[in-house]
């Protein structure tokens, strides 16, 4: 055990020193680091427990997908009937279905080939799974029921996640802060964070708003107080304004004349005759024809600026707009005016998002957080040394400079890994360091043993070593597979504890089959000892 | 001042390490080298008094239930520090308690600037849970900085608590099945069972302390299942090592040389690994004090026991060693 071939002696400490390499970037500024070339900058990045931050994890509403994919449909349907001259009767969405009933009399085979043509295969032209978009059956008297299936729905959810990470990472990114993380998690979760963001207060309003614009008209067939009483035409609905504007109802058309989508700029400003914060916009060549031609024919009648399905303006339309750009006021503060811009230039979300958790943790908890665990580090680390020293001489320095190379190990992983150090990793790295010993205890009890059985020295440092391999091995496995199952349950700060204890283990191990008997097998070809002193 | 007990320290060291490498002083023996204690005659007491604790520990859960944190229970969590002076409590719950929140409570937290919020799940679902937040940041204003703040929605912390329960699990599982194929089934079972009681005792410990049960404590349960498992194992190495070597000796004796043998090894670890515990509780400061506060009862004061106390002697019962084949005794004795 204690024969080393030179290029085993050689690999050995060409690892460790490569590992611990890896540790040097972190003790440089971040400006530093960054004019090194690209392989070197890999470092660690403290967790948000650690540099404060906001941690918010969004959901997407799939109710609200699964409802929009259906009325989609029942849309579809219609559309695909009228264009075909079919008749049909009572189209509505009833469960997971699209119902429409066949007029008496009409071709049944024509109508479904073309409802057929509805049915997508999932996944694309190059789908191996046949699975499509609808299930399509029919029933007495002409029925026909369109089954969105599951798998269609999920990639509609699918799909509005992707959509909403866009739109999210805009949104985020105009806040202007540093290295915002934004990830899917699961099937219909967005995990945002946002390193050293004190109060995350303006980041949730940007985040909770659809930001669904739409130009509409305001139908003027019949007064707004008639239609509250139940009576609105069916083309159109009662919309009201924000509260702060006292929630006066409208009857708005449900036709959108231009929608949010076809904006290409929204800027911030004042207007020049109020000096009132307004947001003006300007949209691109569809939106622009759209909706010149919706002003050239409905000049003198009022229009209605729809957020989020309230009325936040209902202007009179004077003359033609056909510059292709426009104003929106609504009595907005100015930092209103700046987020409204920010969220029209990011667009809209497909669907709403609720947060459904939160953790904000202030940079001064942050600082305090990372002083305590260095102390606890210095102290913890120290009181293991000395007492090493104590009890094994100079075995246990031998232990303790393994240890050492133990714990830059772990730096040099973790930022090669580029993982996140928190608070629970720190202790799990002092964790580590008081079980890192314990593989060289185990060596060294064994060695006493052997001695004490009457071996030579070098045989009871051999046998020492080899006995004590397997159980070290035995040991961390199981250790490891409780940091493995931590890893995978765990979030945050909790993962940061599993990351540097999982890791610590594996160096550990390494550090107990190398460096210790290196150490000590250049102690024996130096000293020639004729006792061994543990 | 902490700087100068640090430089103190390493001074300490330095002086220590050129002293034992001149081989000065002699070494530590913690533990006598023919130690020869009979551990597993202690079964007919460490026995019952394990069934009691544990029996003790299942009732104070049962009474005193666990203190379920917001990462399972839901809910959200504010630590504020007063910017003027020590924190007035009284002043802080008259206003809290004009919000309307369903249930909420304050606690100082650390120095006497610092206090902590819980308020309990409200109603409304996710929204609910913003718009308490909300209603506390307009109510307690900049008197405060807000140091920490934490909500968790009724739909993630059923699901973490799920995970977490799943997590034990199958770590429990894992290690089963690993210690099977490594050992004998007695083996794996005796570990298992060694290793749920070192939970059960610790659960019971959190729910007298009334440490707060959430995500940490989890990582805290498996790190002591891992830790305890890493003790017990090097005594089963030892005993399946010396059921090898020697066939004939009873099983009460084999148990015994093998406890006694990595007795050293098992006080040194447990000696080194307290001292890092010590320093996180000691320095650690509060965001990590029910962590390390739960290990520490699990590690230190279990942990140990259990392997040498309960897990070896339970093998007696579990049959191992009953088979041996007879009549070739090793040559080793």
């Amino acid at each position: 055990m204690l024969y080393f071939t030179r290029w085993k002696m050689t690999a050995t400490l060409l690892t460790a020193l490569i590992v611990c390499l890896c540790a040097v970037p972190n003790f440089f500024s971040e400006a530093t680091v960054s004019s090194w070339p690209k392989w070197a900058q890999r470092h660690l990045v403290l967790g948000l427990d650690l540099q404060g931050g906001s941690h918010i994890l969004l959901e997407v509403d799939s109710g609200a997908v699964r409802k929009e994919k259906l009325e989609q449909t029942r849309d579809d349907v219609r559309r695909v009937l009228r264009e075909a001259r079919i008749g049909y009767t009572g189209l509505t969405v009833r469960g997971n279905a699209v119902e429409v009933r066949l007029r008496e009399g009409t071709d049944q085979q024509q109508a479904l080939t073309k409802l057929r043509e509805l049915s997508q295969p999932l996944g694309g032209f190059l789908s191996t799974t046949g699975q499509r978009g609808l299930d399509i059956t029919t029933e007495a008297n002409g029925l026909v029921r369109l089954t969105v299936t599951e798998p269609a729905i999920q990639e509609r959810i699918r799909q509005s996640v992707d959509q909403s990470i866009q739109i999210v990472e805009r949104r985020v990114n105009e806040l202007g802060t540093v290295e915002p993380l934004i990830q899917r998690q699961g099937a219909d979760r967005i995990l945002v964070q946002v390193p050293g963001l004190q109060d995350p207060t303006r980041l949730k309003e940007l985040l909770g708003k659809t930001a669904k614009l739409d130009f509409r008209m305001v139908d003027q067939s019949m007064p707004v107080e008639q239609a509250l009483q139940g009576r609105a035409p069916p083309e159109s609905e009662v919309l009201y304004a924000p509260a702060k504007q006292g929630r006066q109802p409208y009857l708005i058309e449900k036709r959108v004349l231009v929608s949010g989508a076809d904006l290409t700029d929204a800027q911030p400003g004042f207007d020049q005759r109020t000096s009132e914060p307004i947001v003006s916009f300007r949209f691109n060549m569809s939106g622009a024809r759209k909706f010149a031609q919706a002003t050239q024919e409905n000049v003198g009648k009022p229009f209605a600026i729809i957020l989020d399905n309230e009325v936040i303006s209902a202007p009179v339309i004077r003359e033609p707009i056909l510059g292709g750009s426009g104003q929106i006021s609504g009595s907005f503060t100015v930092e209103q005016a700046n987020d409204l811009a920010i969220l029209l230039r990011a667009g809209a979300l497909p669907a709403p998002l609720t947060i459904i958790e939160e953790r904000t943790v202030g940079p001064g908890l942050g600082q305090d957080s990372i002083e305590k665990g260095k102390l606890a580090s210095y102290v913890g680390s120290l009181l293991v040394v000395i007492f090493m020293l104590a009890t094994y001489g100079l075995f246990g320095l031998f232990a303790n400079v393994a240890v050492a190379i133990n714990v830059a190990m772990i730096f040099g992983v973790l930022s090669l890994l580029n993982a996140t150090l928190t608070l629970p990793g720190i202790a799990g790295i002092v964790l580590t360091v008081g079980i890192a010993v314990d593989s060289n205890v185990l060596i060294y009890e064994r060695i006493r043993e052997e001695i004490r059985a009457g071996r030579t020295p070098i045989n009871a440092l051999d046998a020492g070593f080899a006995r004590a391999l397997a159980t070290i091995l035995d040991t961390n496995i199981t250790t490891f597979i409780a940091a493995a199952v931590l890893f995978f349950i765990g979030t945050g700060p909790v993962r940061g504890f599993a990351v540097t204890f999982g890791i610590g283990i594996i160096t550990t191990v390494f550090t107990a089959f190398t460096m210790t008997r290196l150490l000590v097998a250049g102690w024996v070809w130096w000293k020639r000892p004729q006792y061994i002193p543990i | 001042m902490t700087s100068w007990i640090l430089i103190g320290l390493v001074a300490l060291v330095a002086v220590w390490s050129v002293v034992v490498f001149f081989d000065v002083i002699p070494r530590l023996h913690i533990v006598p080298p023919d130690t020869k204690f009979d551990f597993i005659q202690f079964r007919r007491i460490s026995f019952p008094v394990s069934a009691l604790l544990t029996i003790l520990a299942i009732a104070l859960y049962f009474t005193h239930g666990l203190n379920f944190g917001i990462d399972f229970r839901g809910g959200t969590l504010i630590e504020v520090q007063s910017k003027s002076g020590p924190a007035d409590l009284a002043k802080m719950r008259a206003t809290l308690g004009t919000l309307n929140l369903t249930e909420f409570q304050l606690q100082q937290f650390g120095g006497p600037t610092d206090v902590l919020i819980r308020i309990a799940q409200q109603p409304g679902g996710e929204e609910g849970q913003q718009a308490a937040v909300q209603r506390v940041r307009a109510a307690l204003g900049d008197s405060v900085e807000y140091r920490r703040v934490e909500v968790v929605g009724p739909r993630v912390s059923t699901e973490l608590l799920s995970y977490g329960l799943i997590g034990i699990f199958v770590a429990i599982v894992g290690i089963l099945i690993y210690l099977w194929f490594r050992f004998e089934w007695q083996f794996a079972l005796g570990a298992t069972i060694a290793n749920a009681h070192d939970l059960v005792l610790t659960i019971g410990f959190m729910s007298v302390a009334q440490v707060d049960f959430d995500l940490t404590s989890i990582a805290a349960l498996l790190t002591i299942l891992g830790y305890s498992l890493n003790d017990t194992v090097v005594i089963y190495d030892r005993i399946r090592e010396l059921l090898r070597r020697y066939k004939k000796m009873p099983m009460t004796e084999l148990l015994n040389a093998s406890i006694n043998s990595t007795l050293s090894r098992s006080i040194v670890t447990h000696l080194t690994v307290t001292l890092a515990l010590l320093a996180l509780l000691l320095f650690g400061g509060q965001a990590i004090h029910s962590f390390t506060a739960t290990m520490m009862f699990g590690v230190v004061l279990v942990g140990t026991y259990t392997s040498i106390f309960i897990a070896s002697p339970l093998l007696i019962y579990l049959g191992v060693g009953e088979n041996r084949e007879r009549g070739r005794d090793g040559d080793k004795t």
